[in-house]
Formats: C-alpha cells, structure tokens, sequence
C-alpha cells in the first residue's frame, strides 16, 4: 500500500471498525482467524457489507451483500466513488492535504453512475448508493479483501480502485480505519517481505534502489544484483514457452497443479531441460522433477520466523525431527550453494535472521529473536531495538506539518475492463474458483488430512441453471472452456445464482480444475485470472453418476 | 450468521403460519427496495435481532399445526436466524409445545392440588378409554390451571381452532368437547367463555356489592366495552396521573406503603423511581401475569373481569417509569383472559387510549402481549426476561436486578397483575387513604384464593390485618373438619387450625412461620390425602424446575423421591435418616438455587413434616427423630413394620 507490501491495520481493529467491508473474500471460511475479529466487532455493533459474487457463509454475516457480476468490481468502486463525490462526503481536508490526483480521479469515475455500475455488476443502484454513504459516513472504516480482488487479469486495477475509496474518505492511517488485504497463508506476507518478489530485495527495498543494492551486496558478497527485476511465475512459464527458460529450482510449490491453463502448464515443465523440487510431499510437479528434495515442514520441524497479514513477525519453533532425509529448506539452500563454490557455511535460523535485519534497516532491524520472543512479535516497520513496532501503517499521512507527512498518497484512476474469458453463446456460464474452510489451494497440506467437511469435489451450480440442462443433483456433467475440459459431478449450491458456477482448486486428483482456468495475468501483479472463466456445462448422457 | 439447517422443510401450512406470523411481528420486512435475492441481500444485525420473536413464532405454528415439526423448526430458524439448536431448545422447554407428532386437539386436566382430588382424576379414569385410540384428541395431565375455585379444571388445546377452557369440568362435557365438530370460527369457544359470565362464580363478594377496591368493576362492567369501563370510573387513575406527573405519582406509591403482590413485597413506589431515575434507554415495563402457583387465580379473574382496568394500570406504570412499551406476559393456558386483553388492547388503541400520543397528553404507551406456553419458571421475573426475549426461560443471577438492568438489559419495572390494580386504587383515592388500611408493609387490601374444602371457593378480597378464621368465614366455612390449610400455594406453607387467628398479612404470616405467597388459600379436611398432595407438589417442583442450577435441578427429584419411599414406608435406611435427608435437601435447595423456584421447592414439604402432617408408619411413634422434627403423626396408615434396615 503506497509503496509498502502490507496491510495498514492490524487484526484487532477490525473489532473497534464502525464498518467493514469485505470484498471478494469469504474471510468466514478463508480466514477464521481474521474472522473471529470481525466476529467480536459485529456482536459489539460494527456493521458489515459483503461484496461477492457468491452468497457466501461471510455474506450471511453481513448486513447487507451486493451480488456483484465476476469481474466488474472496478465499475462497483468506481460508482460508489462517484456517488461519494457527489453526495459531498470526500473528506476534503484529507484529499487535499495528504493525496494528488484527486481531480483526474474524480474525471474517471464521473461516467460511473449508480445505473451503469446496476448495469454492468447487476447489484441494485440502492444498495452500491447505501454502500457508498455508509462507507463515507463511518467514523472508523476497513475494507478488506482477498483474491476475489487479486487473481483477475487486471488485478492491480482492482486494488487501486479500492485503494482510492479509502484516500476518498480518509479511511486510512488511523484506528479502525484502513486497507486490508488477507493473506492466504501464514507466511505469504514474510515470503514477499523477504524478497519473494521479482522486483523487491528482502525488506521491501527495491532492485532499483542502488543503495540498497549496494548494502545488499556488501553484505552477500556475491556476484551484483541486477537492478532489474525478475520474471514473475507467469513470466517465467512464458519465457518457457519462448525456450528462454530451461532449468527451474522449485521451492514448495506446485505449479503442475495450481497454475491456471494448467495442461499447457504441464506441458512447458516437462519440456524443461532440468526441474528441481524442493518440497515437504511428493506433488504432482515432484512427478515432472529431475531431482526432488525432500524438506522438512518448517512450521514444526524447524525453526525461524512468519510473518502474518498483520505484518506481524512472529517466532516458529521446532517441535519434531523431520522424517527420514528431510531437511529444512535453508540448510538444503545453504549446502547447494557451498557445492557451487560459495562458502555459505552453516548458518542458525537466527543467523540467517541476523543477517536479514542488517541490511532490512527500516522494517526489521529491530527485531532481534530476544525482542520477539518477549513481545510476541513485532508488527513491521520496526527499525531499532527500542522502537515498538507499527500496529497501524500510514499516519502519517494525517500529520499536520508536512515534513512529518511525508509524500502524498497518489490516487491511481481505473476503469472498468470485462475478464478476458468473455461469455458468449458456447461458453454462457461463468465458472470461478472457490476456497473452502479445511483446505489449502492445491491441497498438498490439507488434502492428506481428514476432515468432517470434506465432500466430494463437485462442480457447484445454481438449482434452476441445473433445471435449465436437465441436470440433476449428483449427476456427472463435463465442464468446457476455451482451453479444456474436466468431468465431475454437480452439487446445487444457494450461495450462487443463474449464470454462476463453482469448483474449488483443492482437489485436482479428483478434478483438474486448472486445466479451465485462463492464464491471462495482470501486468503488475503476476496473477492469473483464476476468478473468471467462461465454461459450458454439459451431461454427460444417461450413464449412472459415479464416485467422484 | 452460520446456520446448518437439517434438510427438513416445512409443510406449505408450516411456511404459511410462520411467514405471516414474521410479517405480522417483524415491523420491518427484510427485504428492502431494489433487493433481489440473488443480488442483493439485507441482512446482518436487523435479521439478528428478532430473537425476541421466537417464542410467538413458535405459538403461530403450533396453534396451526398442533406441533412443531423439525421442517417448521428450521424454517423459524432461518426466519429469525437464530440456531436450530437453540430454536429446540426454546421449543421444548415449554410444556404445551409438542416436538412429535400429536393430535391436533390435546386435553390438558388439571390433576394438580386444588383440581385433582375434586374431581380431575376421575376426568382423567373417563379419558382414557374414552381418547384410546383417537388421532383427533388426546390427553395430559396438567399442572394447575388456575381455575381452583371452579375445580375440576380442563384446558382444551386446538389447533387451527381457539383454545378453550372447562370448569366445573365433567368426564362426559369434557368427551364431549374433545370429540366435538371442527370449530374454527370459535363457536365453541365463545361458548364455553359464555360459561364463564356470571363473576359470582369465581368472585362471591361481587354478588353482593360490597365496598370493594380491586375487584369493584368485575361483574359491574362489561369487559369487552371501552364505554362501560370509562362510565365506571375508569381512566379517571391515568387522568389523576398525568396531572400529578411522575413524580408526585412516585410520592403517592411510597405514601400508601404499595409493595408489590407477586410475592417479594418490594414497595413499588420505589421500583418506578428506580427505573424512572436510571439514565440508561429505553426503559421497559413487564406486567407478569404468568400466574402459576398451583391454587392461584386471582389475577385471572381480575383480568377476565376488568381488563381495561389492567391496560389502564399498565398505561400509568409506563408514563411514570418512562417506558414506551408494556409487555404484558400472560400465562398460555388462560385462553379467555388472552381473548379478553386482546379486544380490550385493540379496543384502547383505537380509542386513542394507547399508540403515540395516549389520551392527548403527549407520551406514547402501547402493550405487546405475550403469551407463555407452559413453564412455571418463567413467572420469575429474570426467567421471564428471558422468556420474552426469545431464550429459554432460565432465571438469571441477581444483582443486577431488572430495575436496573432487565429486559433486553435496559432499566425495566416488572409488576404483578394485582399490584398494578392496587397503583389504581391508590391514585383513585390517595396514598394516605390507601395507607390507613392495614399496616406496616401489609397496606390496602389483598386477594385471597380460597379453595378447596370450603363452602364457596373463589376470589376474596379483604383488608390486610383479617384473620384467616374471618376469611373462611367469608367463604362460608370448612367443608368437614378442617385439618389445614395451605397458605401461600406450593411454595408456600401449611398453617394448622390452631393458628387460625393469625391476622393476614405479610408480618403475621411470617410471625407463624409462613408466607402469603399468591395469596393461597386452600383447605384440607380431614378426609383429604395429605401425603398424596406433597407428593404432587414435589412432583410439580420436579417437573417444573428449568434444570439450570444443580442444587434444584437434583434437588427436586430426590426431593420427590424420598417422599416416594416415606409414603411407600420403604425408607432407605430408616425414616429418620430419610427425614435427614430430606431437611439436609431443603437447607442446600434454600441456600443454593439462582431462584426463587428452588428455594421455595421444599417449603411446603418442610413445613408438612415439622408440623407432622405426613403419614408416618406406627411402629415409630414416640419421641422426636434425631433431627430434632416434631415427630410425625400417624394418620391412619399402618405401618408394616419392614421399614427400616434395609
């Protein structure tokens, strides 16, 4: 946000929020833990609206949900922000004060009114209106969301869309106001912190900065570090395509199953001259490898650091030896590069750690192992050893005198761009992908475990869309979009409505999901559209529905 | 919210009630303008705060049906999202509701201390065999049902068709009833109100026109006719008030020493100001009319009788305590006083008499009348709370107490039926005036529920400070030779003849070691079954406790229990140690229990053996136990002498 990778707010806010707003997330199964804030605010009061295709279990909790169309959540924002400019509640001081770019905003979203947003998203013009008077009414306001924002093709766009609601009305920067983008994992935020992002150098510095690359490197001792920034996994697939790419060194991931156009995925990984995976179980794309090397789960089997949505960097210990000849991933990484001739040496987790916060001067200096242990971690930025940590990010932005506020918050103007997989006659529905409550993506930690939840994958679609095929409830139906095909059965499912069908990424044993999904992916970001695919749905004949 | 629904649905005739029912209550409809379902839903905090409306919810239903169904269950949930568990347990917490199958007409005879020896039990040997086999009609025995002075008492519950009540009930009118043709234009019912016309029947006094305070207009007005009540004085009290104002009325209740009827004596001139006086808004008002005391009516009466005089009363108690809405709590098995509150709510209403701006003088007062459905708890008034608030009728821990903290946790005056009949009388005639009858805490008259074996069982009403003796007299005199007399109902105590010169009121009740309670009054000759009636009372507290507390819940059934086997003369170990126990069980109950119900559980049957009243094997006589009880008398049942050692 503004040039920081995280949330603004940490998780207990949400419990003193007049009003949340939950967009493109179903934190009640995505996110139980973040929920269970959201919970403790909603019995003491706070209001909740849910934005989502999907009548989800969060929506249920809302005070009021708006049922938007997949992909057209610019045009919702974009509405609400005009409906706010022209009901005169754009916190002027604010705007004036702490941002730039009001006026070509205010340009853009001036074809937005309450009618084309109802005509593009499908959502009521009374409820975006009411949305966007009690988002600007609030006194304390988040908006929270998950990849129901960030896996289209213009994903960034999404965020900035929101970004800009927030500089509109000042929800940022102060208590129980702010922008909260859920992680999906425990560590996904440390994974970018420590430089997980082709453009970015561990504690968000980036490959541009030349001083920073200059400690960097004074400290790696290695070869220079490219001031320009790296492929991104989608890059990396094309760059495969191009015959660019030929070896990859693949560390707990498993793009065999969870990359989208996933056969065409396949395809470029076993065209590959050299794949190494680094994993905790032998996934599919383990199958594909040259060499696999088993890891030892890192959250019980080792020790180091995660780092949550909240920016909080929080100590792991190991509980169990790792079985048989798994190991942790920074041993394994430190003991290839001393065979390729770099004395790397055998550094402790704290080590490694020392080391990060040596050159991550601003974020997580001071942070040493003694202050987490004691504080039960440390919200980043965190640049001394006396300094408390940032529960809340960006207020500076409300300081009065203008040294102390620092740059101005840019509003970034969006428009509206359907998803690239358009519905037409042969592909009239709208497939996208779902997250359940007991399962991880492509279910490499979660589909080897039991849970009373657990059904059988099923294509989930509305009642009278299954009336319309003459399909009935469990019967197996072939799904087709313009880059595969998958059989599976059908689960009728309230939460969605003609038009809108479902499939979790879960269980690509039993359906191979990815193998609909679209590789589009947005320029910024990196992600793939996963959200919206074009399918048609067909029966498969008479034939009995079988086990899925 | 996250419900997890069974897949059962309701019937079309579930759906139906339920909806309109929701529509009726819920002010505003869910959905708004512009809502489509798949599209736009509101929902959140507005749909979670209907949970008040279960318990009527769950009354539309099943005086539709004739029970609850697991389909209409799920669909009241998703209604008012509340948990299906929760809505079950709500549901069967509640002695008329039924969650199985049933037929759609159920006769509830009241087998219960003042009805079961004068006749229920024979009702029930008639029904028997007479419903043995029908899938129309069948049938429960019942706790009182506040009908003693016309005992045997029957409740008939139809579904789809108005309930009504029988007494002086007969085997073959109640076969008859039960068998009779459909009614669901409420012939039957209109005509078995119509029974209940002549007031002398439940109210003697009123036959000869004494000077009476509470009861002066029933059997004088017509209770269905606004006109009649305002051309007997009515209206006059809230005329009185309004020129007072809250204040000075306050200054009235304290000058006339009014402590409330329901049982505590708490002056209510000090209950008001403390609502009237707490910050905190809105403020409620609750009349608990859930009149359950086994042996108690008076209230019935009074509102079967007078009920605008009820309506005016509540209207009084919301302009002094700042309370906009009145819930009038009415116990399920009074079919004629709910008929008769309605038409009396409607009829102020459209008179101007209640809604936002009551008789022109600026404040707003309406009643939302509740109806209970089978719980003796829920007339504690926290049990009530959570009654009308859509929980299982369990009471709550005290402090804080309802005044300051009540009903949906806002200040809330909770007042007895006969109390707020008293406020009218005070303002009618002055606090002073009302203050120079009785005395002490015990001022104005009080009603007394005298049944049993007496000449002229009913309503009576008399100054504090009368002796019992006078009031027996006043209900001409004891049928037979008078054994005892159970003052105060279940929870309350046997007073012995020779303490019938006891004036009644509140200090000399406590002086003999009783209690007025309710304002109980039944007799017992010497032909009665003693014994047998402890034990029903037992058996009462045992099925009427809520289960919450351990010491009652327990309690209350080795309570039954040892009684059992002291009336078996199968004592476990001897009588004495059973006597042991049983005292050893009272003192935990009276300590420990959150409520009144289970410190009140064995006053009745503690005072039953201290003044041996409880049949005791022969073998024993002689000498106090090692308990130091007044040893039990025998009284005619011999004792087979294999009772103790086992």
């Amino acid at each position: 946000m503004f040039g920081a990778g995280g949330g603004t707010s940490a998780y207990v806010e949400a419990e003193n929020a007049d009003l949340i707003v939950l967009w493109g997330s179903n934190a009640r199964e995505t996110h139980p833990i973040f929920f269970h804030h959201v919970l403790q605010g909603i019995s003491g009061g706070t209001r909740l609206f849910s934005v989502d295709p999907r009548h989800t279990s969060t929506a249920q909790w809302a005070d009021s949900w708006l049922g938007l169309d997949v992909g057209t959540d610019i045009a919702l924002a974009n509405a609400i922000g005009r409906e706010i400019i022209h009901a005169g509640l754009v916190n002027r001081s604010f705007v004036e004060r702490s941002t730039t770019g009001f006026d070509d905003y205010a340009e853009t979203v001036e074809p937005y009114t309450l009618e084309r947003a109802e005509e593009i998203t499908g959502v009521p013009a009374s409820s975006i209106r009411e949305l966007a008077h009690a988002y600007a009414r609030a006194d304390r306001a988040q908006i929270c969301w998950t990849l129901g924002i960030t896996e289209h093709h213009n994903a960034a766009d999404y965020v900035f869309a929101l970004i800009n609601l927030a500089l509109l009305t000042g929800h940022v920067g102060r208590y129980g106001s702010g922008l909260v983008p859920l992680r999906g994992q425990n560590n996904v935020q440390g994974g970018g912190d420590m430089g997980a992002i082709p453009a970015k150098l561990p504690g968000g510095y980036d490959v541009s900065d030349d001083e920073a690359r200059a400690r960097f490197e004074a400290v790696y001792r290695g070869k220079p570090i490219p001031s320009e920034k790296g492929m991104h996994l989608s890059e990396m697939f094309e760059a495969m395509e191009r015959g660019e790419l030929n070896a990859l060194y693949c560390i707990g991931e498993n793009p065999a199953e969870s990359e989208a156009n996933v056969v065409h995925a396949r395809q470029l990984l076993e065209g590959l001259d050299h794949l190494v995976v680094q994993d905790i179980f032998r996934t599919a794309t383990a199958e594909l490898a040259d060499v696999v090397l088993p890891a030892s789960a890192d959250w019980c089997e080792y020790e180091g650091t995660v780092t949550n949505s909240e920016r909080r960097v929080q100590r792991v210990r190991k509980a169990l030896d790792p079985p048989g000849q798994a190991r942790p991933d920074t041993h394994i990484i430190c003991d290839i590069a001393n065979r390729l001739g770099h004395d790397w040496g055998s550094p402790t987790a704290e080590q490694v750690w020392d080391e990060l916060r040596s050159v991550s001067l601003n974020w997580h200096h001071g942070m040493s192992y003694a202050r987490l242990d004691a504080l039960g971690g440390i919200q980043w930025p965190c640049p001394t050893e006396d300094h408390p940590g940032t529960p809340l990010m960006h207020a500076r932005l409300w300081e009065t005198e203008p040294e102390k506020r620092g740059n101005a918050a840019p509003f970034t103007p969006v428009e509206h761009v359907p998803p690239v997989d358009e519905l037409t006659d042969d592909y009239p529905i709208r497939l996208t992908t779902v997250r359940l409550l007991d399962a991880y993506n492509s279910g490499v930690q979660t589909g080897g475990y039991a849970s009373p939840l657990r059904r059988r994958e099923s294509l989930r679609m509305d009642a009278s869309d299954a009336t319309r095929l003459g399909i009935a409830d469990g019967e197996r139906v072939r799904v087709t979009s313009r880059r595969g095909s998958v059989e599976a059965p059908v689960a009728l499912d309230p939460s969605l409505r003609p038009g809108l069908a479902s499939f979790t990424p879960h269980f690509t044993e039993e359906v191979d999901v990815n193998a609909l999904t679209n590789d589009a992916w947005d320029p910024k970001s990196g992600t793939s559209e996963f959200k919206a695919t074009a399918v048609r749905i067909e029966r498969l004949g008479s034939l009995p529905a079988a086990g899925g | 919210m996250d419900l997890h629904l069974s897949s059962a649905s309701p019937t079309e005739g579930e759906r139906e009630a339920i909806d309109a029912a929701f529509a009726m209550l819920a002010p505003t409809v869910p959905e708004r303008d512009g809502d489509v379902a798949t599209r736009s839903v509101h929902a959140g905090h507005a749909a979670r705060s209907r949970r008040h409306l279960l318990l009527p919810m769950l009354h539309a239903v099943h005086d539709a049906v004739g029970w609850l169904s697991e389909g209409a269950l799920n669909h009241v949930a998703r209604t008012l999202q509340v948990p299906p568990a929760e809505v079950y347990g709500v549901a069967t917490f509640y002695a008329m509701f039924s969650v199985e199958p049933r037929a759609p007409r159920v006769v509830h005879v009241c087998d219960d201390v003042a009805c079961g020896p004068f006749g229920g039990e024979e009702i029930i040997a008639e029904l028997e065999p007479g419903l043995d086999g029908s899938t129309d009609a069948c049938w429960v025995r019942s706790p009182c049902l506040g009908l003693c002075e016309r005992a045997p008492a029957v409740l008939h519950q139809r579904a789809g068709e108005p309930d009504l009540s029988q007494a002086p009930a007969t085997p073959s009118s109640v076969l008859q009833a039960a068998q009779a043709p459909a009614d669901p234009t409420g012939e039957q019912a209109s005509a078995a109100d119509h029974a209940f016309a002549d007031t002398t029947v439940s109210a003697p006094q009123t036959r000869t026109g004494e000077h009476l305070r509470l009861l002066r207009r029933v059997g004088v007005v017509d209770p269905g006719s606004l006109d009649d009540y305002r051309a007997a004085g009515g209206y006059a009290a809230l005329r009185r008030a309004v020129d007072l104002g809250p204040t000075r009325v306050i200054a009235e209740l304290k000058d006339a020493s009014l402590t409330g009827r329901g049982g505590a004596a708490f002056p209510t001139g000090v209950k008001w100001e403390t609502v009237a006086a707490t910050p905190e808004r809105p403020h409620h008002l609750i009349c608990n009319a859930d009149e359950s005391e086994p042996g108690t009516f008076k209230d019935r009466v009074l509102m079967e009788g007078d009920p605008f005089g009820l309506i005016e009363a509540m209207t009084i108690a919301g302009y002094v305590t700042g309370a906009t809405t009145g819930h009038l709590y009415i116990r399920g098995e009074y079919p004629l006083a709910t008929r008769r509150l309605q038409d009396a709510i409607a009829a102020a209403r459209a008179r101007g008499y209640l809604g936002d701006d009551v008789m022109g003088e600026g404040f707003a007062f309406d009643i939302d009348l509740r109806r209970g459905a089978g719980a003796y708890i829920c007339g504690e008034e926290t049990a009530l709370l959570e009654s009308i608030e859509g929980y299982r009728g369990e009471p709550r821990n005290k402090p804080p107490f309802p005044a300051t903290a009540g009903l949906f946790g806002k200040p809330t005056a909770i007042n007895n039926v006969e109390t707020l009949y008293d406020v009218l009388e005070v303002l009618n005639i002055g606090g002073q005036a009302f203050a120079s009858v009785g005395g002490g805490k015990s001022t104005g008259s009080k009603l007394f529920c005298v049944s049993g074996a007496v000449g002229t069982p009913g309503v009576y009403e008399v100054d504090f400070g009368t002796t019992l003796r006078e009031l027996l007299d006043l209900a001409g005199g004891t049928r037979g030779e008078l054994r005892t007399v159970l003052l105060g109902g279940a929870a309350g105590g046997f007073v012995m003849p020779s303490d019938l010169d006891t004036p009644l009121t509140l200090e000399g009740a406590r002086e003999i070691g009783a209690t007025l309670g309710s304002g109980v009054v039944l007799v017992f000759d010497t032909a009665a079954d003693l014994t047998g009636t402890l034990r029903r009372i037992a058996a009462f507290f045992r099925d009427e406790s809520c289960g919450q507390c351990v010491p009652c819940r327990v309690g209350t059934v080795r309570q039954e229990e040892a009684l059992a086997r002291l009336e078996r003369d199968a004592p476990i170990g001897s009588r004495e140690t059973e006597l042991a126990l049983l005292d050893d069980l009272a003192r935990v109950m009276r300590d420990s229990s959150i409520c009144g119900l289970g410190q009140t559980a064995p006053s009745a049957v503690m005072s039953a053996i201290d003044l041996g009243l409880i049949a005791a094997p022969s073998r024993n006589a002689g000498g106090p136990d090692s308990n130091g009880h007044a040893h039990p008398e025998v009284n005619g049942h011999s004792g087979n002498g294999h009772g103790g050692g086992r």
